[in-house]
């Protein structure tokens, strides 16, 4: 069994830009700020950083192939410097690069970045690419990413005999428990609490989901810099560290897609980097030993489900536990504190960098008191990039000692 | 002995009342009243005239095997390509084999029975085994236009060989003339006309008499022997005239459809032919007519072979099989007649692969997917590794299609998001009958026809059409299983 990097990686550094529409600014404008940030929490120079990462998905409207944008933009020295994608967890996939980086011990510093300018699109939503390749466009619906999360609620009503009321219920429940969140973050995209039937009632998007159901279309930047716990216990002797306790990504194999044996209610690559990242992290009772949670919510049905493949929820359970407030701010494990894709927004990229910047800060007490998690014990974030049957999935545990 | 092995009409889903058309242009034209009773069918906007031929085709072949066919013939004066073989995207579409005859027949709304009589001749000279000719059109008319009122959309289809034969082939006639009553040059989107008045007297009125009393007296036949004739005039009038010269009783003459799809151009001939074989006894002699720059009359005496045949396929059920389009606006968008703003998700470029689609361009005409040899699991589209996880075996498949073996559908949505000139786009997953699955588009259908578990059969249809490149590019969509009732 290979031993993963539970404890290896300790974040040295973090930052987060403002997410939103930013009008105004490049892709290099919001590194930057993240940047600034993340290089002065971890008390370091540029000099002092050896490797790069930046994850960043719809390139061509953005930062282009390659590591030379992120190496420009902040004219790194000749280091290394790596363009990952991997769907929405390209940002998780930069810091993947940059631990196993340390943990190896081929370099002692190394800096992981997610970058996402979705606001040159020109249009609503994210653009149209042939992501599946090109034979794929020739056989595959004529769809979007609502339209492809949206089936998961008619898979699960199926699967659960639950009806879509039910499911319409929780679903909107998550959407509002976001905003509620989101209300009390600045940096968040969408800082506006809406009431229940705003969010119910609002115009179909995809069936059965509202717009209100779908996240944030966001420009932002998101950055960590890692190390080993020995060099962090040095560079920072009076602070706390958070340690990496897992980091796993399954990929979807072409059985959804292809082979009948799944229903279409849930993610398989979810399922399977959970059971991985609870036994590198030693967690045997996730819904116990887990203390907050920021998942992959695109749509507020791809929560739902994650749930479940988290193995927080049981089978069938999830629509009880959401609208119970379960997964409320007070309530037993917080899900989404920051407000989550809905509201704190999603520029690709950026998003799994911007959730661990959550629960790094969540862990080190830095929130002020209305936002803080009573009990954060561990943090696990989750991405979930591409779409139900052919999706990749990444899931980060965080926590102290 | 040559003949007619099996026949299948396909009027597709949507029908335009013609005074729907009245009331939204009658300002204009008001003398198109006389042409507002009834429906026009109308292709949706996923359907041209490549479409409707497979759709027809596909029903004729529904009890064949398409390794059979050595040519496939098809007819059309609005086919979607000048320079690529039309009728090889049919022939694959039915899974025909590659190492067969195929032709596109065009220039007149004629080319339905030119196709036939080729067919016919072909099988007849020992060319081959059977021979499909698939036919269809999607004519248009200006704006508040008479050809607007009475063009319909559809297709048919008629399978000849030399066994198991419904209607021999006794014999053809035909009358070659440059009567320019309609004409539309090569670069020309709408069908122009000349008088209406000259067209009824002098082109329906003579040609149709003098082809049908040419056959008869090269067969030595009157009229009175043949238990229908078929030919199309949507000229009431004209109809009437005609029945006088010819003797005939009204119950000799078939239904012209023009109350329930309008003349389908190159398809219709055939179209009222596979409808009045629906009707026919064994014994009957049959009369079919198409019109367009002269006639082609060719003759057929019904088998007994023909009450076997008449439970399989109905040309009445694609005909009851319908749904109104109320909206004119609509109509006009799909045939790109409105500059209207499919906002810029819409205007994404798309160029076609060619190369990419001809190295797969059997998992894309006719869904041909593969079967492990190891474990049996179909897959779609072709796998080299088993999907399996249990077996993951290399390189050990037979090739399957797909195309024809229905499924069910395991989840769905309607997305307003997607760009199309028919929202929303509705797509779900589809378990295959007999293992394998596909996200699909979905089309002839709303949200409410979907569920859970509910039956899909798979339609050829317009995938994107490329309009910066002059292309169209095909593959299936899944519609949910209608079930006619018996019920005229």
């Amino acid at each position: 069994m290979p031993k993963g990097i539970r404890d290896k990686v300790v974040l040295l550094g973090m930052g987060c830009s403002q997410f939103g529409e930013r009008w105004e600014d490049d892709s290099s404008d919001l590194l930057l700020e993240a940047y600034q940030e993340c290089i002065e929490d971890a008390g370091i120079e540029k000099k002092d950083i050896q490797a790069a990462w930046i994850g960043n998905h719809i390139d061509e409207i953005s930062i282009g192939k390659g590591g030379c944008y992120l190496a420009n933009t902040l004219h790194l020295p000749f280091i290394p410097v790596t363009r990952v994608e991997n769907f929405c967890a390209s940002g998780t996939e930069a810091f993947r690069g940059a631990c196993y980086a340390v943990a190896s011990g081929a370099y002692d510093i190394a800096l992981a970045a997610g970058v996402e300018k979705l606001k040159d699109v020109g249009y609503g939503g994210l653009p149209d690419s042939p992501v599946f390749g090109q034979l794929a466009r020739l056989i595959s619906p004529n769809a979007t990413a609502p339209g492809l999360f949206a089936q998961l609620a008619t898979a699960y009503a199926s699967r659960h005999k639950v009806p879509m009321e039910k499911i319409k219920e929780a679903i909107t429940h998550i959407s509002w428990k976001s905003h509620q969140n989101g209300a009390k973050n600045p940096r968040a995209h969408l800082q506006r609490e809406v009431s229940e039937s705003q969010i119910a009632d609002s115009p179909f998007v995809a069936y059965p989901l509202g717009l209100f159901d779908c996240c944030g279309v966001s420009d932002g930047s998101a950055m960590a810099i890692v190390t080993t716990p020995e060099i962090a216990k040095k560079l920072k002797p009076d602070q706390e560290l958070v340690k990496v306790k897992a980091l796993q990504i399954s990929v979807s194999s072409g059985e959804e897609l292809l082979f009948n044996q799944w229903d279409g209610s849930g993610f398989m690559t979810t399922r399977h980097a959970a059971q991985l990242a609870y036994k590198e992290a030693g967690v045997t009772n996730p819904r116990e030993e887990i203390g907050m949670l920021e998942v992959h919510d695109c749509f507020s049905i791809t929560e739902m489900v994650a749930m479940e493949d988290l193995l927080i929820s049981p089978s069938g359970q999830a629509p009880d536990d959401i609208v119970n407030g379960f997964f409320d701010l007070d309530g037993q494990i917080p899900c989404q504190p920051d407000g989550g894709l809905k509201c704190f927004g999603h520029p690709i990229g950026a998003s799994g960098l911007r959730m661990i910047y959550e629960m790094y800060n969540q862990l080190l007490r830095r929130w002020p008191e209305d936002r803080l998690v009573k009990d954060p014990k561990l943090g696990l974030t989750h991405n979930l990039g591409g779409v139900p049957s052919q999706n990749v999935c990444s899931i980060c545990i965080l926590g102290k000692e | 002995m040559v003949g007619i092995c099996s026949y299948a009409g396909y009027v597709p889903r949507l029908r335009l009342n013609r005074m729907t058309i009245f009331s939204a242009m009658g300002w204009l034209n008001p003398a198109i009243i006389m042409n507002a009773a009834g429906d026009k069918a109308v292709a949706n906007n996923d359907e041209d005239s490549i479409t409707m031929a497979v759709a027809a085709g596909r029903k004729c072949l529904d009890y064949y095997d398409p390794s059979h066919l050595g040519a496939v013939y098809f007819a059309s004066t609005t086919a979607p390509f000048k320079e690529r073989q039309n009728a090889n995207i049919v022939a694959g579409a039915l899974a025909a084999e590659e190492n067969i005859r195929t032709a596109d027949f065009g220039g007149s709304v004629k080319s339905g029975t030119a196709a036939l009589l080729s067919a016919l001749e072909f099988v007849a000279a020992g060319s081959g085994e059977k021979a499909i000719t698939c036919a269809a059109d999607c004519r248009m008319g200006r704006v508040s236009s008479v050809q607007e009122m009475v063009f319909g959309d559809g297709g048919a289809a008629i399978m000849v060989g030399k066994d198991n034969i419904i209607a021999s082939y006794l014999g053809s006639y035909s009358v070659s003339c440059d009567f320019v009553d309609h004409l539309r040059g090569a670069e020309s989107k709408y069908d122009r006309q000349w008088e209406e008045r000259w067209i009824r007297d002098l082109g329906y009125e003579k040609i149709i008499p003098q082809v049908i009393e040419g056959l008869c007296k090269k067969h030595n036949l009157q009229t009175s022997d043949f238990a229908r004739i078929i030919y199309p005039c949507y000229y009431g009038g004209a109809r009437k005239k005609i029945n006088r010269r010819l003797g005939l009783d009204p119950s000799q003459v078939q239904d012209e459809l023009m109350m329930d799809a309008g003349d389908t151009g190159s398809a219709h001939p055939l179209l009222m032919l596979a409808k009045a074989l629906e009707d026919a006894s064994p014994g009957d002699k049959l009369l079919m007519v198409s019109y367009g720059n002269g006639c082609d009359a060719l003759y057929f005496e019904v088998t007994e072979e023909i009450s076997s045949y008449q439970n399989r396929t109905r040309v009445s059920d694609s005909i009851k099989t319908q749904s109104e389009l109320t909206n004119y606006l609509q109509y006009l968008t799909w045939r790109n007649m409105l500059p209207v703003d499919l906002g810029m998700r819409g205007e994404e470029d798309r160029p076609t692969r060619w190369s990419l689609a001809w190295r797969n361009r059997k998992a894309l005409l006719s869904m041909e997917g593969t079967r492990c040899l190891e474990c049996g699991t179909q897959q779609y589209p072709p796998q080299r590794v088993c999907v399996n996880p249990d077996c993951g075996a290399l390189d050990r498949m037979e090739p399957v299609v797909i195309s024809n073996k229905g499924g069910i559908i395991t989840s769905f949505t309607s997305d307003m998001l997607a760009a199309t000139s028919n929202p929303p786009a509705i797509y779900g997953n589809i378990d295959f009958n007999g293992g394998g699955r596909c996200l699909m588009d979905f089309t002839d259908c709303t949200l409410d026809d979907l569920q859970v578990g509910k039956s899909v059969e798979f339609s050829f249809r317009i995938k994107y059409v490329d309009p910066k490149r002059d292309t169209t590019f095909y593959f299936w969509k899944a519609v949910p299983s209608v079930e006619v009732s018996d019920n005229a």
